[in-house]
């Protein structure tokens, strides 16, 4: 196989694991910040019970983070190196400060929220918690910088040519304030906080069928239905922003979302279709002028489609349609189950249904299945180019690597990430079965 | 040596991975010295030893790295795409590392226990391995062409000259790992321990000497800056006087003194390191024209310039926190319900 192609699904593989995480842990950094910040209000043990347990959680989740993101940082040189060599100057920056001003925090003070409940006063615990979530939202800011200037750059210019040339940087708020940065950092947080809050339903709604804890249950139940409600809504709002923002900037990656190809046309909206890229063609059922409505506010605005770009710049335009339209289908179908997950909250029939229970269990992998959807939209999207118009993917390798060594590191990594899978989903699952209150006692016993 | 923008880059990354080395050095010290306790309490007492910080121990070499990839582009791109398979050995085992710590203590079972006492002290001797022969080679001289492109073979990066100094990184940081958990346990294991410290002194003495011997012998150039100006012979000097200082102050029972004699000591070391590879950040050998220094594999004076206001805000941040951190967790490590 060749070594673009092995390359990309490491990076892809490593990613897509890694980002199963970090979501969950930005989230779960809400919901702690809420729960210790109640319990300090109200002294309300339960809230005190809530906190120990997600932060317990919470800390297995991190502990996986943190190992699978250094591989991360590390690929850019191993696998990109020409591509290191080109944006360094830009890039470097915000990768720096994401290092020194959010995770230092974030790790730092995350000891003293797993082991320092009794070395500290509640109140520096409580502020701990906040520098923790904080920085948890602070670093995903310097990563979504990152990975928006390479969507939209600017703030830079190209100096040298040909084999040397590199971006240097012109102005760093530009750099940073890139014209895709703020809708992609608002829609990966609203992805994150649903990703946080379907988990907390799942497992309350799954103590809730089995009839345990149901105090705690409820009690966080009834955070997270809040926030899943609040999140899912902004995520569509934040998603429509971010689209119209594609549309400006990178044409061919909204018209891969929609299969249009048109050079200039009014363009329909699919609900679901099958693009026949050998014909330039898509087939399925669509809303007429609804795409352009969205950009424009107008069905007749003429959107530049696919073949205003030569084939060679295009993304894979099916892979790109059907993974766009499944993430948009699951946000959807997560605002339904928000409002219905409210709805009967509130009249307290949630607790009683038990079908719709098990749905709220089972909930929990849509989100992660839209964060991860979505990514893969983004950044498939804008193939063959690695930095949007400046440097095309194949010639962002490294010059030093081949492929019998990828198919080894990749081949170790899949291994290793199966394995860490596995036993993430298992000890998470025992301290999901063992509870709030048993797990103290379960600790207890362990000591002895 | 002039301060301009690049000399303090240098000095700045160098200062990051000192950090590491100080820092992190002694987690993986204490991981590779992990086998040698055998029963359970006094394993579990010594991962929880640097449970609280290891974490954000691991933040200075993310940190260190994403300084050299700003501020080095060229040397990030070089070494970590050229020593490709050392970079994903030393990946594998941090990721060992880190969910050993996680894993161990979650499930009573002996085999399970066992397992990941084995991955975490394995994974801990090879990091600070493969950290070693990278530096082993940093030192020697690397293939690079033209274009600052590495033209060798993963197997040519395990000369002897590179695995002595991975084998010498290990000592090092077994003895300051050794230090760390005297200071941080009492009784019985820390009795056992104290055993321990002068023997990795020994260990490392060795090592160190060999490891002198040979660059003086072999890497000549590695000690021009130093017989160039002679003062600077202070460095190396100061490093041993750290050194001898600790069979001392672990004698006298002042562990927390013998510890910082232990930081010194690394810092010192990785000081020397410095004085000899400036202006280089990476040899090239043969074509030493290749080379790359901090001049010809630097990020534009802009970069570098905003690096250093981020540097000038952040780092006494990070040098709070770390510091209270530190203080929160400081005194004898004891097992509570929150341990590993």
């Amino acid at each position: 196989m060749d070594l673009e192609l092995l390359s990309r699904i490491q990076f892809g593989f490593t990613i897509g694991f890694h980002y199963l995480f970090p979501p969950l842990s930005i989230g779960l950094g809400l919901f702690l910040v809420i729960m210790e910040g109640t319990y300090l209000k109200t002294k309300n043990e339960l809230y005190h019970r809530m906190t120990r347990f997600w932060v317990k959680v919470f800390g297995l989740i991190f502990a996986l983070g943190v190992a699978t993101g250094i591989v991360m940082e590390f690929q850019f040189g191993t696998n990109w190196s020409t591509y290191s060599r080109f944006v360094g100057d830009v890039f470097g920056s915000a990768l720096a400060a994401e290092g020194v001003f959010a995770f230092f925090l974030e790790s730092g003070f995350l000891a003293v929220l797993l082991f320092g409940w009794d070395k500290v006063k509640p109140r520096t615990h409580f502020i701990s918690t906040i520098l923790v979530a904080f920085g948890a939202h602070f670093s995903a800011i310097w990563i979504v910088v990152a990975n928006s200037w390479q969507q939209t750059p600017t703030g830079h210019h190209i100096v040298g040519s040909g084999l040397t040339a590199r971006a240097e940087i012109m102005d760093f708020w530009q750099v940073v304030f890139n014209p895709s940065f703020l809708d992609r950092i608002s829609h990966v947080y609203m992805g994150a906080w649903q990703a946080a809050a379907f988990f907390v339903l799942s497992v309350s709604a799954f103590y809730l069928l089995k009839k345990k804890n149901v105090e705690f249950a409820m009690g966080s139940m009834k955070i997270a239905v809040v926030i899943a409600l609040f999140a899912s809504i902004m995520q569509l709002v934040t998603g429509h922003g971010s689209a119209a923002t594609v549309a400006e900037t990178q044409p061919a990656k909204l018209a891969a979302f929609e299969g249009h190809y048109e050079v200039s046309a009014p363009a329909g909206m699919y609900l679901f279709g099958w693009v026949d890229e050998e014909n330039e063609e898509t087939i399925g059922l669509q809303i007429p002028g609804m795409l352009s409505f969205l950009i424009d506010f107008d069905t007749e605005t003429p959107v530049t489609g696919l073949k205003a770009f030569p084939p060679g710049d295009r993304p894979p335009v099916n892979l790109v349609f059907q993974s766009y339209h499944l993430m948009v289908a699951i946000g959807m179908l997560l605002i339904l189950l928000a409002v219905i997950g409210a709805i009967t909250y509130r009249s307290g029939h949630l607790f009683k249904i038990r079908w719709l229970l098990w749905v709220f269990v089972f909930s929990v992998l849509l989100p992660q299945a839209g964060n991860q959807l979505g990514w893969f939209s983004a950044e498939v999207g804008r193939q063959p180019w690695i930095v949007y118009g400046l440097l095309r993917t194949s010639e962002g390798l490294s010059k030093s690597v081949d492929s019998s060594e990828v198919i080894i590191s990749l081949i170790l990594f899949t291994l290793i990430y199966l394995l860490l899978l596995v036993l993430f989903i298992y000890l998470l699952n025992e301290k999901i079965q063992h509870g709030p209150v048993e797990e103290e006692i379960a600790e207890e016993g362990r000591r002895a | 040596m002039s301060f301009d923008l690049n000399t303090i880059w240098f000095i700045l990354v160098g200062v990051l991975f000192t950090g590491y080395a100080i820092l992190d050095g002694f987690d993986l010290g204490v991981g590779s010295l992990h086998l040698f306790t055998d029963n359970d309490t006094d394993r579990r007492l010594i991962i929880n030893a640097i449970g609280p910080v290891w974490d954000g121990n691991e933040v200075w070499l993310v940190t260190g790295g994403g300084a050299l990839f700003a501020a080095f582009p060229e040397v990030y791109a070089t070494s970590f795409s050229g020593f490709y398979m050392a970079m994903m050995l030393l990946l594998v085992a941090l990721i060992f590392r880190a969910v050993a710590i996680e894993f161990r203590s979650k499930q009573p079972s002996k085999t399970w226990r066992r397992f990941w006492d084995v991955s975490f002290c394995t994974a801990s001797i090879l990091s600070g391995f493969l950290i070693g022969v990278a530096l082993g080679n940093i030192a020697w001289g690397i293939p690079l062409d033209g274009s600052h492109e590495f033209v060798g073979t993963f197997r040519g990066l395990l000369h002897p000259y590179a695995l002595l100094v991975g084998v010498t990184t290990v000592a090092l940081f077994m003895m300051h790992g050794a230090i760390y958990v005297v200071m941080k346990t009492e009784g019985e294991l820390q009795k056992q321990i104290r055993g321990w410290v002068n023997n990795t002194i020994i260990f490392f003495i060795i090592c160190y000497a060999v490891t002198t011997m040979a660059t003086l012998l072999y890497v000549p150039q590695m000690a021009e800056s130093i017989r160039q100006t002679p003062v600077l012979f202070i460095v190396p000097i100061l490093n041993m006087l750290a050194i001898a200082n600790i069979p001392r102050e672990i004698h006298h029972g002042r562990e927390f003194r013998a510890f910082l004699s232990s930081c010194a000591a690394v810092a010192l070391l990785l000081a020397t390191f410095g004085l000899d590879m400036y202006p280089n950040l990476i040899l090239s050998n043969p074509e030493a024209a290749n080379s790359l220094t901090v001049y010809n594999a630097s990020s534009s004076q802009k970069t570098l310039n905003i690096m250093l206001i981020i540097a000038v805000i952040g780092m006494p941040l990070v040098i709070a926190y770390t510091s209270s951190i530190y203080w929160i967790f400081r005194g004898k490590v004891k097992l509570t319900s929150h341990s590993y």
